[in-house]
């Protein structure tokens, strides 16, 4: 499919499809405020099948839509005792977050920072966001 | 040769495909299970469909861990789609083609086509017959799970497993 003047309209609509397929989602419930892991109840093996689906969405003969190893879904955040403090992750913590994920909008995170909801910062919005900085780098 | 549910590779092409039959038999003590004899109508052996989706994951998986000559731990992570039309029965043989879709270093997708050897009644060759699509998902387990520890020997590719490559000439591709 032609990908290089999609709109961000454009990009939700096929994320949606993508999140319909890979977790058997219903379109009304794909809303771009909507978490994966809680309102979708995407499991950790779904992330895989998501980025493969993305992948094969938004691949064109002239531009490949590859995604590397946690470029979408970054892993071990708490390896690095700095990031975390008493179940909250600290402002280096808030950094390395915001680096790794600039996909993601951490305004209402930011407000918590518990790390047992640093999943809810993967939402549908967050996909549809990186799918268009990567479309557009 | 327990919970082996192909018996042989037949075509192989690196990095791309992979296809194996297995034979029905009625002597498979599980198809007098499924289904017995009852009040109502006589025993009919039929194929599970649940082991014909382990047969296209053991051809699938297969394919998958040749990427790698065999030192990933490939686990069937999870069923895309299953879909089987036709019922198999003893003295019929089932094809798994399966495609590698996508890989990355957490794991792969495939694609996969089910098909039954049909017999013709005169004595003209029989053809294969499509009966179903099974899609799968595998994740190459030390990469993902971080935190989990899993055994240094590769459990997924057992003597079972190589007992086969061999047979097709395929152990080449193990180290």
């Amino acid at each position: 499919m032609p990908t290089t003047a999609m709109t961000r309209e454009d990009i939700f609509k096929n994320v949606q499809e993508v999140l319909e397929e890979a977790l058997g989602a219903d379109p009304e419930d794909i809303t771009p405020s909507a978490t994966l892991t809680g309102d979708l109840e995407a499991e950790s093996i779904d992330f895989l099948d998501i980025v493969f689906r993305l992948e094969k969405k938004f691949s064109t003969p002239a531009k490949p839509f590859k995604i590397s190893q946690g470029e979408l879904f970054p892993e071990n955040l708490m390896e690095n005792p700095a990031w975390v403090s008493n179940g909250k992750f600290t402002d280096a913590g808030m950094d390395m977050l915001r680096k790794r994920m600039p996909h993601v909008n951490f305004s209402e995170f930011e407000k918590d920072r518990s790390v047992n909801k640093v999943s809810e910062v993967f939402t549908v919005d967050a996909i549809v966001s990186f799918v268009e900085r990567k479309l557009n780098s | 040769m327990r919970w082996m549910w192909i018996d042989r590779i037949i075509d192989f092409e690196e990095g791309r495909r992979l296809s194996a039959i297995k034979n029905v038999s009625l002597a498979e003590e599980h198809l007098h299970d499924h289904f017995p004899a009852d009040e109502h109508s006589d025993a009919q052996p039929v194929m599970p469909a649940s082991l014909m989706i382990e047969g296209m994951a053991q051809t699938a998986g297969i394919l998958v861990g040749t990427l790698n000559r065999f030192r990933e731990k490939v686990i069937l992570a999870k069923i895309v789609s299953a879909k089987i039309d036709t019922d198999v029965t003893p003295g019929q043989t089932i094809r798994y083609d399966a495609e590698l879709e996508s890989n990355h270093a957490a794991g792969a997708a495939t694609n996969g086509i089910v098909s039954r050897w049909v017999f013709n009644s005169d004595s003209t060759p029989g053809e294969w017959e499509r009966i179903g699509e099974i899609n799968l998902l595998f994740s190459h387990i030390d990469q993902n799970f971080s935190g989990l520890d899993f055994p240094k020997e590769n459990f997924v590719f057992s003597d079972n497993f190589k007992m086969i490559l061999r047979a097709a000439g395929l152990d080449r591709l193990a180290d």
